[in-house]
């Protein structure tokens, strides 16, 4: 049986400090998120302890793969719904605490635009008088520079990590035509031929098929392995080719049927279907570039089949799954959900894409640009365009194009207002962000995997949190309740 | 799957249309739609970045990940 799919999403935002001339992003970056945590309580800094982002899935660091450095000395918090807000590299990023399914992953993705839009208001504060920050939640700056949105799946270590690559390299290609946020023109050259718009934000920046990086020779398949919990028992796939999405749907169906994929590789499930393609790269771009959604790609077998018809293939499969091994991995009614939507969504793409504005992003950020071009007459390259791309991704609710779409939603508003401090209940991240609220004083560090607390008198001691499922409202709440003081849990976890 | 052959095109009605547009199909459904954005195209000019090129052109980021 597939294990739990805990699932999470990292976003990497795009940052602008106004107001003056010369602006460091990582400065900016740094103020941002010391402006938002210090307005919301004391700052517990994370534990580098177990961060290895260079160990790689297939057992090995091919020669002269730079792994990604660690970047020890920038803000670095934790926060009391189980997040994660940092620096990395020159951008503010928030991680979302361990979902237990695609319906919460999407609850805390929107928390955390909430928490960046607090966050900008913060800094305001804190920023001389002319100046601001806007932040953006998208991947690119149009000049060839992405940055990323990483979604990360819990796996079992057991299945072999060829099988994995495999069977999702053609689902990475194929999910595009629903995951994609859209973006006016190509940042890679493609000789002859315009590409005034397309699908998504990233497949302009993949060339590998699989590999350790992230920054440079993007791969499709990533191999980093930091499982941040039982290394003999997990690992925690890191999926990089997703776009950031502003709409729920989008979100939904990104985290809900990848998760469902997995499930599947997982149960070794895919039996005869077979759809690796014969250029996963080039794949990449085609289907991208391809708003008719209606390019074959040629697979490794010599058949062709378009991105639709792979993502029909995928659903039929699903159902079967769902049928024979029920949808236990992935939650029940949530499995039941994303299977109706991901059909109605291939349906819907397959009679008439543009009855999809109120669920996906492409779809919607195209409409209202190609309208607006056509109301003024203005050509595909004119940079007005691309100042409505950027932003539709604008996080203030006042600026952002997105805001003022009429879109569909998965969550409830209040549920993502609770949730920007609130964590999830049926994750480990429960007990991280039950401990910060009620004793950040006494907590040392934090990290995916464990939290140290510092009672002031004893030497620091490390709470090791190896099963993303453990450590629930569940197993702690009871627990929590009882103890007045972080001594007395302590106690309490040894006995 | 009978259900999922109802909603599936055939190959040739695909390969045509490529053809005639390489755009997201203009239905009556999509004039709707488009109906309905005019109302937000009138109010989005008051949203917009005031000088688009500069915006555009001063939009820069370092990569990341």
């Amino acid at each position: 049986m597939a294990i739990r799919k805990v699932c999470g999403i990292e976003t990497e935002y795009g940052i602008v400090l106004r107001g003056v001339g010369e602006s460091n992003p990582v400065t900016a970056s740094s103020l941002l998120i010391n402006a938002y945590v210090s307005q919301q309580q004391r700052k517990v800094e994370w534990d580098f302890e177990d961060e290895s982002p260079g160990r790689d899935a297939r057992g090995f660091a091919r020669e002269g793969a730079m792994a990604p450095e660690v970047e020890t000395h920038l803000v670095n918090a934790v926060l009391t719904n189980g997040a994660r807000y940092y620096v990395d590299h020159a951008h503010p990023e928030f991680s979302t605490p361990e979902c237990a399914d695609a319906r919460e992953c999407v609850l805390y993705d929107k928390a955390g635009e909430r928490i960046l839009a607090r966050s900008m208001q913060a800094a305001l504060q804190v920023l001389p008088q002319g100046q601001d920050i806007v932040v953006y939640k998208n991947n690119s700056d149009r000049k060839g520079n992405s940055y990323g949105t990483h979604e990360n799946y819990l796996m079992d270590r057991a299945v072999p990590f060829g099988r994995i690559v495999q069977h999702v390299m053609p689902h990475f290609i194929s999910r595009q035509i629903y995951t994609g946020a859209g973006k006016v023109g190509s940042e890679v050259l493609t000789g002859d031929s315009q590409i005034p718009f397309q699908l998504t934000q990233r497949a302009d920046f993949f060339e590998e098929e699989v590999g350790l990086e992230t920054t440079l020779k993007r791969p499709i398949v990533n191999t980093r392995d930091e499982p941040h919990a039982d290394a003999q028992k997990y690992r925690r796939l890191h999926v990089i080719v997703g776009d950031a999405n502003m709409a729920e749907v989008a979100t939904y169906l990104k985290v809900g049927v990848t998760a469902l994929v997995l499930a599947m590789i997982e149960d070794d499930y895919f039996g005869e279907v077979e759809l690796t393609l014969a250029a996963p790269v080039q794949s990449m771009r085609k289907v991208s570039y391809d708003l008719s959604l209606s390019l074959p790609l040629e697979l490794a077998d010599g058949r062709s089949i378009t991105a639709l018809e792979m993502q029909w293939e995928l659903l039929d499969l699903a159902k079967k799954y769902a049928e024979d091994r029920g949808l236990e991995a992935v939650d029940e009614e949530v499995g039941r959900d994303v299977l109706d939507r991901w059909e109605s969504t291939l349906s819907a793409l397959e009679v008439d894409p543009s009855s999809l504005s109120r669920q996906l992003d492409w779809v919607a950020k195209y409409q209202l640009i190609d309208a607006y071009r056509e109301r003024h007459g203005l050509e595909w390259d004119d940079p007005k365009l691309a100042a409505m791309d950027l932003q539709y991704h604008d996080v203030r609710p006042a600026k952002s194009l997105f805001a003022r779409l009429d879109t569909e939603k998965v969550v409830d508003s209040d549920a993502i207002d609770a949730a920007i401090t609130e964590p999830p209940p049926d994750t480990r991240a429960y007990f991280r962000g039950r401990c910060l609220q009620k004793w950040a004083g006494s907590i040392a560090a934090a990290n995916w995997d464990s939290l140290v607390f510092d009672l002031g008198s004893d030497p620091l001691r490390r709470v090791p949190m190896m099963e993303p499922l453990r450590g629930t409202a569940a197993h702690v709440d009871t627990l929590l309740k009882g103890c007045a003081t972080p001594a007395e849990l302590l106690t309490a976890l040894e006995s | 799957m009978p259900e999922r052959e109802q909603k599936k095109r055939q190959p040739a009605q695909r390969e045509q249309e490529t053809v005639e547009e390489a755009a997201p199909a203009k239905s009556k459904q999509g004039e709707k739609i488009k109906a309905d954005l005019d109302e937000l195209l009138d109010e989005i000019d008051e949203v917009l970045e005031e000088n688009a090129e500069d915006f555009v052109r001063n939009y820069v980021q370092k990569g990341g990940e």
